[in-house]
């Protein structure tokens, strides 16, 4: 089955200041046709950056995708030329931003930024433009919507805002639709309401998500696939359930076990010691072996293949190897399986 | 948690209003009464807005109450005080801000951050002493002594909020607000920050008011949690009460939004989303604030404030559903 979107082993640098970031190093994902794939991970993970390659997003210089193939729908979207890209963005691809209060143009009415797209990609005329202006304010649930189009965006809330974020990224029927932690400047209330408006979306359009972010509750309200990024690398991809209910990655267990569960009061929470890496220098083996408490010398000077667990569990760790020792997962994790 | 619950702070009707322009006053706390006891965490929940960072602010002084009295150890601290009596609050009670990005002086040196309490009030005699107390509440805060000479900007996010529990720790404390110090961290770095916090409490008998919108967090902190909604306190509770028998409508709501970790339960879940903002806090809507987005409002709703009352033992909430004075009323 041929994938909508296919990564493979992208790398992307930045150069600064004499030295060399090197913040997605061989990442390889697939997206199907109306999924929705989690890539969760911390600050510096490098999972901005991958949604920002496909984007085409990447500021050059400093930055540059090093390496690697982006094929959507077969096509090779990294040699594409800026003009092409174009093309591409906004009308097969597009984005919802992190922060709803910088996405929009404080200078320009809500309609006419929704219309920018429509008559760019479809050249559809004004009238025409604004009337689905209209209908797709209304489709993202804003009240009154006929009068709120000519509004500014400082005349909106935050929530409204990213819900006109969301109406942008959808007008021209995009077929993946890339949301860069899209709730996480909201209030849970806010929140809720917004996860139900992109699933709702989805069942309708059949969209694509790629949804970034680092908050495990939200990806396990929308999700149908995880990928679990660190250190610039993908550790541990699989279904919603396998990464939840039977993880094989310690960072995986590490990040399950440090949120602290709303129906059960445990004691202590289970930190992950220690920092994430610094990419300017990345460790030679395992990026997560600092902080591991299974590391073996081995994780120190190879990096781990990805093991194949499943038609859908993909994990990067020498514990998985038949000469490693067998670990069992804290009993959190277990626990959480039932 | 306290066995003898011995009030550390009394917060009575506290107000603060901001005039934001000639006529409009911005009611940010609007009647805000609450009891801290001692040795326990008091958790402050609730969305952007809804005053919690306020009231914090207001406690500690670094606003003044508009109306109302804060009580610290039975004393009047609401009031004009003197100087003395101002810098003599500074050494009981003390902040942890949200940002630790912000709230260090990036043109200092650590050791001069965390040693500028002491400075202040003469606490330490010579260099040597000032050394060994800074060395102290750097290995406490789990801190090399080498970072001592080093500038804010060397440090991690997780570390940085490691020199402001630190700079807050320096004079001895027993009071800590702690306005939410873990919202600008890394999920795993939250954890060591949180388990640190707690390791303190346990060893210093601190006593903490944890402000934050991380609700799953507040819970597994906090022994008693209050609920804010647009500068009014709506619920308090111990925190099992607060998460596992809601009685306010917009606790329930708030509770039923969080996403869960744990995809069969988000599966099964039904939720209570609320429809429409939050109100404008310039111009709140009349009796009680929710009733705009409450699903159960009534007609006495928008006429009469819901009191503030004990509806079950410790259990604090200001609705109408809950009163039964007025449920009476109206069934006669």
């Amino acid at each position: 089955m041929e994938h909508l979107l296919e990564i493979k082993d992208l790398n992307v640098q930045f150069n600064i200041f004499g030295s060399t970031v090197q913040a997605v190093r061989g990442v390889s994902l697939q997206l199907n046709q109306g999924e929705t794939l989690a890539i969760v991970g911390e600050s510096g993970s490098g999972k901005s950056v991958t949604s920002k390659a496909i984007m085409g997003l990447i500021p050059n210089p400093p930055g540059e995708i090093a390496s690697g193939e982006i094929l959507f729908q077969g096509k090779n979207l990294v040699h594409y030329s800026k003009k092409q890209m174009q093309k591409i963005r906004g009308k097969e691809i597009s984005m919802i931003f992190q922060d709803p209060m910088t996405a929009l143009n404080p200078t320009m009415r809500i309609g006419k930024q929704i219309i920018e797209g429509l008559i760019k990609h479809q050249s559809m005329p004004k009238s025409v433009a604004r009337d689905r202006a209209v209908e797709l304010l209304t489709l993202v649930g804003i009240p009154n919507p006929e009068k709120r189009v000519d509004e500014y965006p400082h005349q909106f809330s935050g929530g409204m805002r990213q819900r006109v974020v969301i109406a942008i990224a959808l007008a021209c029927h995009p077929n993946i639709l890339i949301a860069d932690e899209p709730t996480t400047a909201l209030d849970v209330t806010i929140q809720a309401q917004i996860l139900d408006l992109l699933k709702e979306l989805q069942r309708k359009r059949h969209t694509s998500i790629i949804l970034i972010t680092h908050d495990l509750g939200v990806v396990a309200n929308i999700a149908d696939r995880v990928a679990v990024m660190y250190g610039g690398k993908i550790v541990e991809t699989g279904t919603l359930d396998e990464i939840f209910y039977q993880p094989k990655h310690p960072y995986t267990w590490g990040l399950l076990s440090s949120m602290p569960k709303l129906h059960s009061k445990a004691k202590k929470l289970q930190a992950i010691p220690g920092s994430p890496p610094d990419l300017s220098d990345p460790p030679q083996g395992c990026p997560f072996a600092p902080r591991c408490p299974y590391a073996m010398k081995v994780c120190q000077e190879h990096m781990p293949d990805q093991a194949v667990l499943s038609d859908t569990q993909r994990t990067a760790c020498w514990l998985l190897d038949d000469r490693a020792p067998k670990v069992e997962p804290p009993e959190t994790i277990r626990a959480g399986g039932e | 948690m306290a066995e003898k619950k011995e009030k550390l702070l009394e917060v009575k009707h506290l107000k603060k209003y901001f005039h934001v322009s000639r006529n409009e006053v911005l009611k940010a706390v609007d009647d805000v009464s609450f009891d801290v006891y001692k040795g326990e965490t008091l958790g402050l929940v609730g969305e952007s807005g809804c005053g919690k960072s306020t009231t914090g602010r207001t406690i500690v002084r670094l606003y003044n109450p508009t109306e109302g009295q804060v009580l610290l150890g039975g004393k009047d601290i609401g009031g004009k005080l003197s100087r003395k009596v101002r810098k003599n609050l500074s050494r009981r009670m003390q902040m942890i801000f949200q940002d630790p990005q912000a709230s260090l002086n990036p043109r200092m040196m650590v050791k001069d951050i965390i040693a500028e309490g002491l400075d202040i009030h003469h606490m330490t005699h010579s260099n040597q002493e000032r050394m060994n107390r800074i060395d102290h509440l750097l290995e406490t805060v789990g801190l090399n002594t080498e970072h001592a000479t080093r500038y804010p900007h060397e440090f991690s996010g997780g570390q940085r909020q490691r020199i402001g529990i630190a700079r807050a720790l320096a004079l001895d404390p027993d009071f800590i607000i702690a306005d939410e110090p873990i919202s600008a961290l890394d999920v795993s770095i939250q954890a060591q920050v949180v388990n640190l916090l707690q390791e303190l409490q346990e060893r210093r008998g601190l006593t903490f008011l944890f402000i934050a919108h991380d609700l799953s967090m507040v819970r597994h902190i906090s022994d008693r949690v209050g609920v804010m909604y647009l500068g009014n306190l709506v619920e308090l509770a111990s925190s099992d009460d607060v998460y596992d028998h809601p009685l306010h409508p917009y606790t329930q709501s708030l509770l039923s939004a969080i996403p869960i970790a744990d995809p069969k339960v988000e599966r099964k879940r039904e939720r209570i989303i609320l429809h429409g903002d939050i109100p404008s806090p310039i111009d709140p809507p009349s009796g009680c604030r929710f009733r705009t987005r409450c699903p159960f409002a009534k007609e006495i709703c928008a006429r009469v404030r819901p009191k503030w009352h004990e509806a079950k033992k410790g259990h604090w909430v200001a609705c109408h559903i809950h009163d039964e004075e007025i449920q009476t009323e109206n069934v006669g």
